[in-house]
């Protein structure tokens, strides 16, 4: 600076001033030079961390692979490592169990809460709802192992269980009845004003009162049922911890995740669409049903995919409360207890200094954590695909 | 009706419809209530959450509190020594581990990334590197620090520091993306201006994208640490105790290389126990009640942090 100004000044310097010069002094560029490479190695970290997540898992499985007689990790109707006995199965089904169940808990939810935030809550509102939702996404994953094995478990699950019937038939007849009501609808409309329309209004409100009524009867009638010990469960349903609640717990975990991503998917889509779809007379369903989640889909789509990961890398929830503890028989049932892959790493591992157990029960660890790893690889690269395209577009 | 004197039918019904229901969007409304009962049911299940956790917990935790912060794991959940002390003291140790290596690697790979990196195909790597690493479950790293740190550095023995350092790993990428993120926002005209009146890059770094950004560097560190407070799953891998586990006085040091336990791996532990001791879930619960304040707390003041700084910058 002070070499500048002063060439400046004086005409006869202006000749000695170099390229050189204007560099500034070497010691400085040293130095920056220095610092530069001090950044550059702290962001190789997290290439050392990749290669050495990788090299554990492939040593370890690779041993695994090569010495394990494969007749044992295949239709063994259980997961029993330390007896030598890796059914991955009944790993594989389980973590499909939980997964599928927490999705269709945070999927509807998720998105429903993303379309609300996005498309029509207020500045106010959102102001208020998104922290809580921040909150939810913060809450460790050990306290929904303790809330889905106290609370979800006996509250939610055992009841559906128990009355297993009474909810398959509520869902036939909510279903029926919304059929009724939307074809009457149309029929009310088709015919409006004349008197068949009138008839079969009268008709059609009496028929559904009266089913309500049944309905309600025999509601109360099974629920006061239920407590009689001699009545058998619709489902067996395994009593403190199942794989279902399990699933609802990872699902409430989720809910966050696939929110928030779903919304950023929302918000990305330009103001102008929705302003042009007003313009030409749609009200505010047909533009958020039509216009905007069309719009925003590839972002939905790697919202869910990056939940289906979440979920089949949750740990805790499912080995507090999935109901099995060291070792898993074989189940297809959500409402008995098994272990899925992550929580079947997480038993083994657990209470002591060592896993123990037969020649290669250490190694099955890296194995199933292997298989886990590729998994949540494929689907986050894929998540990834969809959001960059969605950035493409707009 | 006076409309159906239009030749069709048809359109003389929509027509009707559409003024005589005027202002009654029925469809409409029905949508909106629907999303909104998805994001109030979302709320709600997080309230029913901690009113069930705080119900379950809270004898134990009013009856017995100083007790309750002094105790240490037991094998019997009516000892009177029945407590989380050593859970609190692995969980402030994570803490520091988070603080003392991910913090700085973490802001330091950011700013390379946001403001040195080049267009090349090692920064294309870092990157996807880092994105990976975020969606790693974190039972993996887990197995990482069973490896590295257990098995290859410790002669099999589980101790502090490989738990330390495990989730000091585990939210390393989470610092980075936040961080950078942060970086990004800083206004290039800040910068240009620096530049202009001759700052080095290093000067323009410290002097004016570190300050801007440390609001959101301190948000996303907050939250990182609040994650590895929280997370028990690469712990149990490498080996913390769920079980019991005699108090020590030993130095801060010597601390590093015992057997140790945190407060989640606590709760996890006596969950499982109060199958067959009925009296460890009440306790569990109280443990998560210490817990669940801590992470709250912690991620509030993140959220708060952020909120002041966006209004302030508007």
């Amino acid at each position: 600076m002070a070499d500048i100004s002063i060439s400046n000044s004086s005409t006869a310097a202006v000749g000695s001033l170099s390229v050189e010069a204007l560099a500034g002094p070497q010691k400085r560029a040293r130095k920056e030079a220095l610092i530069r490479s001090v950044f550059l190695l702290a962001s190789l970290v997290s290439i050392l961390i990749s290669v050495l997540i990788v090299v554990s898992l492939v040593r370890e499985s690779w041993t695994f692979m090569t010495q394990v007689d494969w007749s044992v990790t295949w239709g063994q109707n259980g997961w029993r490592p330390r007896r030598g006995l890796y059914d991955m199965p009944t790993l594989l089904v389980a973590s499909l169990i939980v997964t599928v169940i927490a999705m269709l808990v945070a999927g509807p939810l998720g998105l429903g809460a993303a379309i609300y935030l996005s498309e029509y809550a207020s500045k106010k509102t959102r102001s208020f709802f998104k922290p809580i939702l921040e909150v939810l996404a913060g809450v460790p994953s050990v306290v929904l192992g303790f809330f889905a094995l106290f609370f979800i478990s006996p509250q939610v699950i055992e009841r559906i269980g128990r009355n297993g019937w009474l909810v398959i038939g509520a869902v036939i007849i909510i279903a029926y009845l919304a059929v009724i009501a939307g074809w009457t609808r149309n029929l009310v409309r088709r015919e409006a004003g004349t008197e068949l329309a009138t008839q079969i209004k009268r008709v059609l409100t009496l028929t559904a009162l009266v089913a309500t009524a049944l309905i309600l009867i025999w509601w109360v009638n099974s629920v006061a049922g239920s407590g009689d010990p001699a009545s058998a469960d619709f489902f067996s349903v395994k009593r403190s911890g199942q794989l279902a609640a399990a699933a609802v717990g990872v699902g409430i975990l989720t809910i966050p995740l696939v929110a928030s991503v779903s919304e950023d998917a929302l918000a990305s889509v330009p103001q102008e669409l929705r302003s042009a779809s007003a313009g030409l007379g749609a009200r505010k369903l047909t533009t958020t049903v039509q216009v905007v989640l069309p719009a925003a889909v590839s972002g939905i789509v790697a919202a869910f995919i990056i939940g289906i990961s979440r979920a089949l890398g949750e740990t805790m929830v499912v080995f507090m409360a999935g109901g099995a503890a060291d070792e898993a028989t074989f189940t297809s049932s959500p409402f008995e207890g098994s272990l899925t892959m992550t929580a079947g790493m997480a038993s083994l591992a657990t209470g002591t200094d060592n896993v123990v157990g037969e020649g290669l029960t250490f190694q099955s660890l890296y194995f199933v954590g292997f298989v886990l790893f590729l998994l949540t690889l494929f689907l986050n690269i894929a998540a990834g695909r969809f959001v960059n395209r969605v950035r493409e577009r707009y | 009706m006076g409309l159906s004197t239009i030749g069709d039918n048809q359109v003389a019904r929509r027509v009707e419809d559409e003024i005589f229901r005027s202002g009654r969007d029925l469809r409409g409304t029905g949508f909106r209530t629907l999303m909104f009962s998805a994001l109030a049911v979302s709320v709600f299940i997080l309230a029913v959450l901690i009113v069930q956790v705080v119900v379950d917990g809270w004898p134990t935790l009013s009856g017995r509190f100083g007790d309750f912060w002094s105790g240490t794991l037991r094998s019997r959940s009516s000892d009177d020594g029945l407590g989380i002390s050593q859970g609190l003291k692995g969980s402030v140790w994570i803490a520091a581990f988070v603080a003392f290596f991910s913090f700085p690697i973490g802001v330091s790979a950011a700013i390379y990334l946001e403001e040195y990196a080049p267009r090349n195909w090692l920064t294309n790597t870092i990157d996807i590197a880092i994105r990976n690493l975020a969606g790693v479950p974190s039972v993996v790293y887990g197995l990482l620090g069973l490896f590295l740190f257990v098995k290859t550095l410790n002669g099999g023995q589980s101790a502090l520091f490989a738990g330390g350092l495990t989730l000091a790993i585990l939210v390393l990428p989470i610092i980075v993306i936040t961080s950078a993120e942060a970086i990004r926002a800083v206004p290039s005209s800040l910068k240009q201006g620096a530049y202009g009146v001759g700052a080095t890059q290093w000067d323009v770094i410290r002097t004016q994208v570190l300050p801007f950004a440390a609001p959101g560097i301190l948000t996303g560190t907050l939250l990182s640490l609040s994650r590895a407070v929280g997370e028990a799953a690469p712990l149990i891998l490498v080996g913390a105790i769920t079980g019991r586990l005699a108090a020590r006085d030993s130095s801060l040091i010597d601390q590093l290389g015992e057997r140790f336990t945190a407060m989640p791996i606590i709760i996890v532990g006596w969950v499982r126990n109060s199958g067959a001791d009925e009296g460890f879930g009440p306790a569990a619960g109280a443990a998560i009640v210490v817990l669940l304040a801590l992470v709250i707390a912690m991620n509030s003041v993140a959220v708060l942090l952020r909120g002041y700084f966006e209004k302030k910058r508007g």
